[in-house]
């Protein structure tokens, strides 16, 4: 059944187009003068709202310790498995042999990366955080595999107000 | 390249050897072949920087070329404004692989390209780009000043349509078959209203007691100290400047290529620089048609209404008339951009009844009316 | 045998439970959980750790004349323990009620708790328990969330390393004395015991014990925190990562029930998996590193001349030789019994003689019994051999020094090992089919890898005759075969036989209807299935008595 839509009845001027045409002329040439808002990228480069969330990174703290002790929360938590940590032990010549554990490798897939910041949630460590590069890329899938070197140079110091294992290693000299 | 068949005009038969005849036209059509292809291609560039100026964005300004990249200013200023992305997409145009796709009727695949571009330019040869004065007698500065030339120019010029039907019927599919079929119809439908719209002008000059009024350059010249027939035939020139958006298939009449229902019109089929001649063929299109607008209702070379480059100037007012001529049809090509990002795209029955029940009994009835009132006066 | 039942209220709902359980036991076999950290099933009871505290009452009885208190209503009063009781220390009795989720009980679980955790490092991100650890659970759902201790905590040797395999964490343990009882108890002997007083408190060896045993990494398993933790499995992955797979140790023909943990194909390592017939909930070290024998040497791909080459191919190609004659079979008792079927059939039908070796070594009296093999008893109910191997195949070696037999498809044997010396092998062509390379495989024609235990489903019978299933762990390389494939693509081609490869389960259903000792063999569970073994009464085995098992005669 064919259906009739009623529509609006025009108005003399309204059917010769012309009232409109010289308003829509109008618009687009407002809008010709007006501020552009294309952002020239690589010149110009976007503010980032806080708590933006961009390649996951590790960090160390301001005594320029390792964060990350390899309890792979993050690896666990990570919805597309991107990450994938070896533990080890931490060798016994080490300033920080007393934490015991930490990551041989620690590598992150960014070509797996959604960018959903459940690692830097699941850490217990605030090892893992999002920073905020955005621009990843590589001219290889073996470029986008961030290694523990290149994960804790990108992350670089990030100050801990608890200092938790600065605690354990004075409470430990303060026992003996 | 076309012009060699071209009726040449004598201008001053006997002050011209025999070698100079043929050489001077040849010299002239290729000028006015630069010029024309010259200000298609601006108009390419127009058309991404306007469009994006319209939409908010900043269009192509990154491409540069080495070496006049480094240029102080010019360089900076080429690549801002997009200049050197000409090149770029011309590049393209010429170094693309160029198929040929199995299915078609290769003659006729072939020449279509060629029959879109080829009518605009000897249409390009009959516009009065200015004016010069020999003896005390004053000429037009074009290629062929032909006493029909407004007739030629849209007779030929509307020969454009045959590259774009060609074009669909070769391609044996279904798309740009469409695609032409709509192109015909709607130069048709238009030219009737196209030719009607203008009588009134021509009766217009005729009066003013001109010897040849269907000449291009005596329409121009007759608006020189006085109105311009836009103001004094204002219905004339909206009627006109609507059927040539439909001749050209410019937006809101592209409805030969309209990309939301039959993918690219008439030219889906084709690439590489045979789709480059259908591009700059519809550019050219676009000069020429604005040209003859200007013409008949912008005052031709004339700088503003009432107002004409005085004689006295000699060769410097013929320049400046040639300058304000191409400045004009600079803005109308601005004009017509402008439009496109304006207006949505017709239905193609609204644009048939646009031509046959709107356009065409206006136009008659506007010539009509000028009859009855320069009778009654 | 019909168990005395007596009638308790837990929570409000009356249970029929057995006599003499514990109130642990007890609400668990009803299904209602009562935390405990120092109690152990297998293991005496302490009641170190009050965990398990909770509510009792008993009927009331009138202290004089012993007649029960009724109230108002003419039903018996109950009389409340004034204060809560350790469920793992007080027997079910008839009448008696139990509460183990009122606000007292709630009450005494949170501090227990808190208590726990004063002196607890919060080491969870780098302890390997975490994910199977009571503390770390009982925490979550009955614990307090924020701690209330602002001293500081005691600090004790964190990183120790007790006898060979084992770490301890002094910070971690919270003194349930689970591995000083299993010690004592399990090992016979007392060499585990708490140094120093109060919250101070560390375990450890005494100093004067022999404190090397082969079943110590029991105590890991059994530490209800991450305070003993295993040299080997110490921060190679977290639980949470491992697949766990039923499994039964091949050390021996004790046939322990095994948990395999495993993740993208890789073997961490091997717990006891609980079987209170079998292995109770141990196992021994040693049986834990099984897995270890197939990570070197592995026979990965097919070898034909020590050339590598398709498995088919080589299939193929050990079928052509074997047409020519001669043939014998060496088989090994870490053959599954579906697959010891089959070969049974293959040497019936094409007529082949079947030659085994026996293994065997000391018997500990515990879980690691005499016979090496875990299956000597599945090639004796298949009736793939007759009598007990001996440790060399003399009759081969005879026949092969005779000329007799030409070829030799040995499964898994090292020839060398049982009897052969190297001169014999150049006198005979050998198709090598086994899972990891040695001597043997080095000198034969054609070697075709083979999957492991841990790579295949399979049955295994043990000392007890008890049949017992496993199933795969992880992925076999690619260039192994089954060795029900192999074995039926030989008895397809030598044995001109036109049949489907049949699946492990396929062999179940055939063999419980051919056998009819094996009756109801394909729908064993996981505590497997007892079988008859009178009939092999006469036959001498090496194996000597231990826990859940009598030697014949």
């Amino acid at each position: 059944m064919a259906i009739i839509v009623e529509r609006k009845r025009l108005s003399f001027w309204e059917r010769t187009y012309l009232p409109q045409i010289f308003s829509g002329l109008y618009i687009t040439i407002k809008n010709f003068f007006s501020p552009k808002v294309t952002l020239e990228y690589p010149d110009q480069r976007p503010v980032l709202p806080v708590g933006y969330r961009g390649a996951p990174v590790l960090v160390s703290d301001s005594n320029g310790r390792n964060k990350c002790v390899s309890c792979q929360l993050c690896e666990f938590v990570c919805p597309s498995k991107a990450i994938k940590v070896t533990p080890s032990a931490i060798p016994e010549d080490s300033e920080y042999a007393f934490i015991e554990k930490g990551p041989s490798e620690f590598q992150i897939d960014m070509s797996r990366c959604i960018f959903c910041g459940y690692c830097q949630e699941a850490c217990p460590e605030q090892a893992i955080v999002m920073s905020t590069e955005f621009s990843i890329n590589a001219y290889s899938r073996a470029g986008l595999l961030r290694k523990k070197n290149d994960l804790y140079k990108s992350g670089g110091v990030v100050p801990d107000r608890i200092m938790k294992w600065q605690k354990v290693k004075e409470n430990s000299q303060k026992g003996k | 390249m076309f012009s060699n068949s071209l009726i040449f005009a004598e201008v001053a038969p006997s002050f011209w050897d025999n070698v100079w005849s043929i050489v001077l036209p040849v010299l002239c059509s290729l000028i006015c072949i630069v010029v024309v292809m010259t200000f298609a291609g601006l108009s390419v560039v127009a058309e991404r920087k306007i469009s994006s100026y319209i939409q908010g964005r900043w269009g192509p300004n990154r491409t540069a070329i080495p070496y006049i990249e480094v240029i102080p200013f010019v360089g900076n200023f080429l690549k801002k404004n997009g200049l050197m992305q000409l090149a770029a997409d011309g590049l393209k145009f010429l170094l693309k692989e160029d198929p040929l796709p199995k299915h078609v009727n290769k003659f006729w695949y072939m020449i279509a390209p060629v029959m879109s571009l080829a009518p605009v330019l000897i249409a390009a040869s009959v516009i009065p780009f200015g004016i010069y004065w020999l003896d005390g007698k004053s000429n037009a500065i074009a290629v062929a000043n032909l006493d029909v030339s407004l007739l030629f120019a849209l007779a030929i010029g509307s020969l454009g349509v045959l590259g774009g039907i060609m074009a669909g019927w070769s391609s044996n599919s279904k798309l740009p078959y469409i695609g032409g079929m709509r192109a015909a119809a709607q130069v048709i439908s238009y030219e009737l209203a196209m030719g009607l719209s203008v009588l009134p002008v021509i009766l217009m000059v005729a009066s003013k007691g001109v010897q040849s009024p269907m000449s291009l350059f005596e329409i121009s010249n007759a608006q020189s100290n006085s109105l311009w027939f836009c103001i004094s035939q204002p219905l004339s020139a909206l009627i006109f400047i609507v059927a040539l958006f439909a001749e050209t298939n410019r937006l809101p009449f592209d409805m030969a290529e309209s990309e939301t229902d039959i993918v690219s019109g008439y030219h889906t089929e084709y690439g590489s620089f045979k789709f480059g001649l259908f591009f700059v063929g519809e550019y050219g299109h676009i000069v020429v048609g604005s040209s003859i607008f200007i013409a008949l209702f912008l005052g031709g070379w004339n700088p503003l209404p009432c107002e004409s480059w005085p004689q006295s100037w000699g060769i410097w007012a013929s320049i400046l008339s040639v300058i304000t001529f191409l400045v004009k049809i600079a803005m109308m090509i601005f004009f017509f951009i402008w439009i496109r990002w304006t207006l949505p795209r017709f239905r193609n029955d609204q644009v048939m009844n646009l031509g046959w029940k709107c356009l065409l009994p206006l136009a008659l009835a506007n010539f009509v009316g000028y009859l009855i009132y320069t009778s009654i006066r | 045998m019909e168990t005395q039942k007596v009638k308790v209220n837990i929570n409000g709902v009356d249970y029929m439970v057995e006599a003499g359980l514990n109130i642990l036991e007890a609400c668990k076999s009803v299904g209602v959980e009562i935390p405990f950290f120092c109690y152990h099933p297998s293991l005496k009871v302490a009641g170190s750790c009050r965990m398990c505290l909770i509510q009792m009452g008993t009927p009331a009885r009138d202290r004089a004349t012993g007649e029960p208190v009724l109230d108002e209503n003419g039903v018996q009063k109950i009389a409340w323990m004034p204060k809560p009781v350790i469920a793992c220390g007080t027997n079910v009795s008839e009448g008696m009620h139990i509460i183990t989720d009122n606000e007292m009980v709630k009450d005494c679980r949170r501090g227990v708790l808190e208590f726990l955790l004063l002196n607890h490092p919060l080491d969870c991100p780098i302890c390997d328990k975490a994910g199977e650890c009571k503390l770390q659970e009982y925490t979550h759902v009955y614990g307090q969330e924020q701690s209330r201790y602002v001293e500081d905590k005691n600090v004790k040797r964190k990183k120790r390393p007790l006898g060979s395999k084992i770490m301890v964490d002094a910070e971690r343990c919270i003194q349930c004395s689970r591995c000083i009882r299993f010690c004592k108890e399990y090992i016979g002997r007392s060499i585990m015991g708490f140094t120093k007083r109060g919250s101070k408190v560390e375990i450890g060896f005494y100093d004067d014990a022999d404190n090397e045993s082969n079943y110590l990494l029991n105590i890991v398993d059994g530490c209800p925190v991450g305070a003993l933790t295993e040299k080997e499995f110490r921060f190679k992955m977290r639980t949470w990562f491992l697949k766990t797979s039923e499994s039964i140790c091949g050390e021996s023909s004790a046939g322990v029930n095994t948990r395999v943990w495993s993740r993208e194909g890789k073997i961490y390592r091997i717990t006891p998996r609980q079987n209170a017939l079998v292995n109770d909930m141990f196992m021994s070290d040693t049986g834990r590193y099984t897995f270890k024998k197939y990570e070197q040497n592995r026979l990965e791909q097919a070898k034909i001349d020590s050339t590598p080459c398709e498995t088919e191919y080589a299939i193929l190609r050990a079928c052509d030789i074997a047409n020519i004659g001669d043939i014998a079979i060496v088989a090994n008792a870490w053959q599954t019994v579906e697959e010891m079927y089959l070969l049974k059939d293959l040497s019936k039908t094409c007529n082949i003689e079947v030659f085994m070796a026996s293994h065997v070594a000391e018997d500990d009296n515990k879980l690691v019994s005499a016979d090496r093999t875990p299956n000597m008893r599945g090639a004796l109910t298949t009736g793939l051999v007759d009598e007990y191997p001996t440790a060399t195949v003399e009759k081969l070696v005879q026949k092969v020094r005779n000329g007799e037999v030409k070829t030799i498809i040995c499964f898994g044997e090292d020839l060398l090992e049982i009897g052969f010396d190297a001169k014999d092998l150049k006198n005979v062509n050998i198709v090598y089919c086994g899972t990891v390379e040695n001597e043997t495989s080095k000198q034969a024609k054609i070697c075709i890898p083979l999957k492991t235990e841990f790579e295949k489903d399979g049955m295994w019978i043990n000392r007890q005759f008890r049949l017992q299933r496993f199933v795969k762990a992880v992925d076999a390389p690619s260039g192994a075969v089954s060795d029900i494939c192999l074995i039926s693509e030989v008895l397809k081609k030598i044995g001109n036989q036109n049949f489907t490869t049949p699946s492990v389960n396929d062999i179940r259903v055939l063999m419980s209807q051919k056998i009819p000792m094996f009756a109801g063999c394909e729908k064993i569970g996981s505590m497997g299935m007892l079988l008859d073994g009178s009939n092999f009464a006469n036959i001498d085995f090496p194996e000597e008595d231990a826990i859940n098992f009598k030697k014949c005669k």
